[in-house]
Formats: C-alpha cells, sequence, structure tokens
C-alpha cells in the first residue's frame, strides 16, 4: 500500500467520488483558482491544495470557484442538495462559518424535519480548523461542538491519511448534511491509504490502542497526541486504551461506556474552547451512565477559555500538548491503585 | 494644488515610503523565516490608503482587511509597535495576539486589520453611527478588496449606510485579484453601478495616483461630514507581491509583476509630479527614503530583541471583567 498525506488522501476520495457519480461537485473560493486572470488555471487547488488537479480532470462545471459569498454559495451547495446534486462545498476556514452559519445549521440542518422527512440533503461542507499554524484568533478555532450541537448535521472528525478518505467518501454517500472537519496542521501527515475507494461508517469510535488502566477520548489532532502519551506511558507500567470517536455526531457512545467500565478512569482530550466542549460532553455521559465503574475523577485537557493567540509561544502553551495530556493520565491514575 | 500644503506632502511621501519600506522588509524577514504566520502585503497600493487617510483625523474610524498594514501605517499607528506585533511580541500593538491581520489601535481611529473579508463594512456603520449619534464630526471609512465586495455584509452595509445616512465611505480598492481570482469574473455588475443602485455616489479612481485618490477621497468624507450620506470609491490598483507572502502567483502573467513596478509605482508618480512642479525637491524625497529605510530597519532590530509574551499573558485581555 502507498504512503498518502492527509491532503492526497482528501484528494483521492473526491476525485474518486466525482468519477463513480455524475452528481457530485465541489465549489470553493480558489478551488481551481486563476479564474479570469492571465496565468494558469487550477493556480491554486484550494488555499492549501487540496484540491488541486479535480478542476482539469472534471472541468469547471463540476469544480466551481466562487465568488467570496459564503452564505449565498454555501446556502446554494444546500440547495442544490435537496434537489438532486451531492455538493461538497468548501468553507476554507471553519472561522468563517460566522458568514454563512443560517444556511448551515437554519437551512440545511434542518430541511428533513422540518418537512416531515421528504427532504434528503446530501450535502458535505468541507473546512479547515485547529490551531498551530501561528494563523490568530479568526483562523485557528476547532468549533465542532457548535455544529455537534444543531440536530441535523453530522460532523466528521479524520485524525489520519486513512481516516480522511474513508470518511470523506462516506460523507459524500451519506444523506444528511455532513460537516467535514480537516486539521490544518495533518495535511502533510503521510500514513498507508489503500488505492480504492472505501468507506468507513459514521458513529463507530476507532479503537486506536488497548490498555486497561485508562480510557482517553481525543479527536482530530488529538489522537496523535494521545498515542505518543500512551506509548511513553506504558514504559512505565501505566496502559492506556484510546478512543478516536471519528465523529462528534453521531457519537458512539457505547464504545465508550464500555471502555470506561473496562478501564475505570477517563481523560477526554479535545482542542475545542472548554466550555461546553466535546470534553465536556463525553464527560457528562460516562458521569450520568458508567459513574458506578470510575476509580477516579474525570479529567478533561482542553485549551485554556480564550480566543486562540497569534504568538508562537502563547499558541503553543494554549494547545493541549503531550505534556498535559501525560500530566492528566498521571494525576488520574493516583486513585483507585 | 488642492488644499494639501508643503508639509502636507512630505508628510503623505513620508507616510507611502514607510508602508513601501515595511512592506518590503516584511517580505525579506519573512522569506528568511522571522515572521509567523499569515502575511498579506500592500507594497504597490500605498497612494490608495495614504489618499484616502489624509483626509481624516484621529476622531475619524477606517476599518480594514486582511492587507492591513498599509491602512495602519497611513492612519497613523505606530510602526515599530507594528513590526513587534507581527514577530508576535510583548510591546506589539497587540500584545502579539493579534499579528499581523489583527493589528489595531482605537486611539488612533483604527479599527483593525481583519480575518474575516468583508468583516469592516458593517463595523464601519457602527463606527459612523457612533460619529452620528454623539456628533463627534467624525467619518467613517471601510476599506474592502475586489473580493470582499462580493460579500453579503459589504452589501447589506452599502444599503444600511444609506438609509441610515451614515457619514461613511466604502473604499473598494480593486488590485485586480481575489487569492488567485480575477476580479474581471468575479464580481458581477460594477462597483459604481452597484453604488448608484444602492443610492449613493461612486467615483473610479486610479489607485496609482496619490492626487486623484486624495482629491475622490476629500470629495466623499467631506460629504460625509456635511451630513450627506455615504460614498463609494472604486480604487483600482495592483498589488506588487502575492495574494500572502508564499504565493507561487502561477495565475499572473510571465512578468506582470515586473511590469507593473516598472509603470505604476505611486511613489515614483509622487516623486515625478511634485518636483516636476516645484512643490519639493527630489533631494528632500531622497532624504526621507534613507530616514525611512534606518527607521523601518530599526523597527526590525527592535522587533527581533523584543520579548515574547509568555505564561502570564495566556488567560488576560479575554474579558474586561469576569
Ligand atoms: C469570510 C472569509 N472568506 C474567505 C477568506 C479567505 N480570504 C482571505 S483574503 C481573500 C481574498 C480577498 O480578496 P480581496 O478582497 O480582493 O482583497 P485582496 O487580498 O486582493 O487585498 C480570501 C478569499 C476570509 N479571510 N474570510
Ligand atoms: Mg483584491
Amino acid at each position: 500500500m502507498a504512503k498518502k498525506s492527509y491532503r492526497q488522501a482528501i484528494n483521492e476520495a473526491l476525485a474518486q467520488e466525482m468519477r463513480r457519480d455524475p452528481t457530485v461537485i465541489v465549489m470553493g473560493e480558489d478551488n481551481a483558482g486563476g479564474l479570469g486572470a492571465p496565468g494558469e488555471d487550477d493556480a491554486w487547488g484550494g488555499v492549501l491544495g487540496v484540491t488541486k488537479g479535480l478542476m482539469p480532470e472534471f472541468g469547471r462545471e463540476r469544480v466551481l470557484d466562487t465568488p467570496i459569498s459564503e452564505s449565498s454559495f454555501i446556502g446554494a451547495a444546500a440547495g442544490a442538495a435537496a434537489t438532486g446534486l451531492r455538493p461538497v462545498a468548501e468553507l476554507m476556514f471553519v472561522d468563517f462559518m460566522g458568514v454563512c452559519f443560517d444556511q448551515i445549521f437554519n437551512q440545511a440542518g434542518k430541511f428533513r424535519y422540518m418537512f416531515g422527512g421528504k427532504a434528503v440533503t446530501p450535502l458535505v461542507v468541507r473546512t479547515m480548523y485547529g490551531a498551530g499554524f501561528r494563523a490568530a484568533s479568526q483562523h485557528s478555532q476547532c468549533l465542532y461542538p457548535i455544529f455537534t450541537h444543531v440536530p441535523g448535521l453530522k460532523v466528521v472528525l479524520p485524525s489520519s491519511p486513512y481516516e480522511a478518505k474513508g470518511l470523506l467518501i462516506q460523507a459524500i454517500r451519506d444523506d444528511d448534511p455532513v460537516i467535514f472537519l480537516e486539521h490544518k496542521v495533518l495535511y502533510d501527515d503521510e500514513e498507508e491509504v489503500p488505492d480504492e475507494p472505501y468507506t468507513i461508517p459514521f458513529g463507530e469510535a476507532n479503537l486506536t490502542r488497548e490498555g486497561k488502566d485508562v480510557t482517553i477520548v481525543a479527536l482530530g489532532r488529538m489522537v496523535k497526541f494521545a498515542n505518543q502519551v500512551a506509548d511513553g506511558l506504558e514504559t512505565d507500567g501505566i496502559s492506556c486504551t484510546v478512543l478516536d470517536p471519528r465523529t462528534t455526531s453521531p457519537l458512539d457512545a457505547d464504545s465508550i461506556l464500555e471502555s470506561v467500565e473496562e478501564t475505570g478512569r477517563l481523560v477526554v482530550v479535545d482542542e475545542a474552547s472548554p466550555r461546553c466542549n466535546m470534553a465536556t460532553d463525553i464527560s457528562a455521559l460516562v458521569a450520568e451512565q458508567a459513574f458506578g465503574a470510575l476509580k477516579a475523577p474525570i479529567r478533561m485537557v482542553a485549551p485554556p477559555h480564550t480566543p486562540v493567540p497569534f504568538a508562537p509561544e502563547l499558541e503553543d502553551l494554549y494547545i493541549p500538548s503531550p505534556e498535559k495530556i501525560g500530566a492528566a493520565v498521571r494525576e488520574v491514575m493516583e486513585h483507585g491503585a | 494644488m488642492l488644499q494639501l500644503n508643503r508639509d502636507d506632502l512630505v508628510q503623505a511621501y513620508i507616510r507611502m515610503r514607510t508602508i513601501r519600506e515595511f512592506e518590503e522588509r516584511v517580505h525579506t524577514e519573512f522569506a528568511g523565516g522571522a515572521i509567523p504566520g499569515f502575511v498579506h502585503l500592500y507594497a504597490g497600493e500605498e497612494a490608495s490608503a495614504v489618499g484616502v487617510c489624509m483626509n481624516l483625523e484621529d476622531k475619524d474610524y477606517i476599518a480594514s482587511t486582511h492587507r492591513g498594514h498599509g491602512h495602519c501605517i497611513a492612519k497613523g499607528c505606530d510602526v515599530e509597535a507594528m513590526m513587534k506585533e507581527i514577530y508576535g511580541r510583548r510591546e506589539g500593538s497587540c500584545g502579539g495576539k493579534g499579528g499581523s491581520m489583527h493589528i489595531a489601535d482605537l486611539s488612533k481611529g483604527m479599527m483593525g486589520a481583519n480575518g474575516i473579508v468583508g468583516g469592516g463594512p458593517p463595523l464601519v456603520c457602527g463606527a459612523a453611527l457612533s460619529a452620528k449619534t454623539l456628533k463627534t464630526g467624525g467619518v467613517a471609512i471601510a476599506f474592502v478588496g475586489d473580493g470582499g465586495s462580493n460579500q453579503g455584509t459589504t452589501l447589506e452595509s452599502y444599503n444600511l449606510a444609506n438609509v441610515w445616512n451614515l457619514p461613511a465611505v466604502f473604499v473598494v480598492e480593486d488590485n485586480g485579484y481575489a487569492e488567485s481570482t480575477a476580479s474581471a469574473w468575479s464580481v458581477g455588475g460594477s462597483q459604481l453601478k452597484r453604488a448608484e443602485a444602492f443610492g449613493m455616489p461612486g467615483r473610479e479612481v486610479d489607485g496609482h495616483d496619490f492626487f486623484a485618490v486624495y482629491e475622490a477621497a476629500k470629495e466623499a468624507v467631506d460629504r460625509a461630514r456635511a451630513g450627506k450620506g455615504p460614498s463609494l470609491l472604486h480604487v483600482k490598483l495592483n498589488r506588487y507581491y502575492g495574494h500572502f507572502e508564499g504565493d507561487a502567483m502561477t495565475y499572473r502573467a510571465d512578468g506582470e509583476v515586473e511590469a507593473l513596478r516598472e509603470t505604476v509605482d505611486s511613489l515614483a508618480a509622487f516623486r515625478a509630479r511634485v518636483t516636476e512642479t516645484g512643490l519639493l525637491e527630489g533631494r528632500q524625497l531622497d532624504d526621507i527614503d534613507r530616514e525611512v529605510a534606518a527607521s523601518i530597519g530599526q523597527a526590525v532590530t527592535a522587533a527581533m530583541s523584543a520579548k515574547a509574551p509568555g505564561e502570564e499573558d495566556l488567560l488576560t485581555d479575554v474579558y474586561v471583567s469576569y
């Protein structure tokens, strides 16, 4: 199997689905690039090159560049999804949801329910999230808890290239509106990714590591950190399970609960702002439904309740680090030995 | 020549030269790896920011874009503090918390660069509303790019400014591109017809000509100050660098930027105009060039050795009280 980057895996998923299904279209700002300009066509392929090569293969009728008008093109993607197409619309940075959120949460996310089950809205909104790029407060947020909060939306957080390809193909084939969040720091990460198309079902957590002492639930980029930490703790005789929920909506509550039943300890690692994030949600779930199994207080590792800072020194302090995750695990290990 | 006296012209030239020198230097420093994050340079567009802001006082507000360094300098922000901010230093304009895309100084009437395209125009309606309600005599100016001119927030602001009769001016800086997409493609209709459709005067201006921008902005600013409502300027200009630092610019024609630097250089045009008409001497301008280069050099040196923010700064500035 060939090694592919997160970026390549996403690009391949898009290309394969576009080949398979003529109703799949892609749209976004500079998704090809160079429109109306004198130089190269397909000059950008998206701001970080994720959609590069799609326009030369599928043409501008299926790879649509857009003006900077998110409310109208994300809404157009929702409308097109409800009327026969399978659009994959790119919201360049998730932070820009501010200028188009109505179309996502009041329109796309509620069609099916409001119309009494009659609408089908196979929309995918691909968007980039996360800190670590020195991109400052308006280009570094996570925000996935906000989408997760909205009934009717599905929310996907691929944590690696393999995950990205399978989850994106699933997202495109799924008949509900899906917010597909790509962590900007992961684009150059590589791992083995099959050439042929495959899907990874939503709502099934990935057990990336099995251990007996502590359950670490981690999301997105944090899955990698959690596994690194678990490697290190192994040598100290602490054995961790690391669960990647993959999708925050639907959430695989069963796998989380089962694991905590076995280990009796829970650490949740979430890069999103700490109030009302996935860590609080998952902690509440476990406190409510697996209280009896807990040998230690639940620990949440999340950033502080501040916007994402620009200065590298501050941003590094802001992001949940392997050190903080390790400290949280050691702390829960002090209980119930 | 208009209401500009010699001191004003010297001031205008200093600001334009400062912007150019600042941006050229940031370009070099970024390439050397010293500057983190996203940086969008304003070189080539100097006459627009300075031509507009020479009509403004501290009580007047501007809202800028992601390409904000030029607007900040034109509005009088402290250049060394800006450089420190771009380097992410504690003594930067925003304590290192904002960076290039968020430099602001409200005491100078600078409401911030902006990471959100179309973020500025609604804010400017608010600043204009404050000026009107508080009777400060101030005006508010939104700078927005050709790409940003297509954002709903911008178009809604045109309407709001008109129905509220606000002392606002919308300056659409059309540098031909939004990222890699040409404004020739992305803008439906025309900027001037949009102005007309929303009930405000609009003028197209050569954005490489400081005097043309100054004069058009003066008309719009005077009109706003007199309580006659908003206007729009469609300023046509060019950027010398990529969309952001690191952009290979393959969407531009071969030699496009080199040709622009030769043919449409607002600083060279300014110099020619003021020296040919005898308003200023070339020697004076040469001195300014040297002084500005030295001061930008010093700003970089100061920024490089300045202290980064630390743990004690992590939780501050989120709220006034909490
Ligand atoms: C709401 C929003 N959408 C998209 C972007 C990404 N983006 C940043 S600058 C830019 C292009 C802006 O073009 P224009 O308004 O012409 O300004 P210029 O860069 O040419 O100065 C884009 C698409 C953003 N920052 N915010
Ligand atoms: Mg532009």
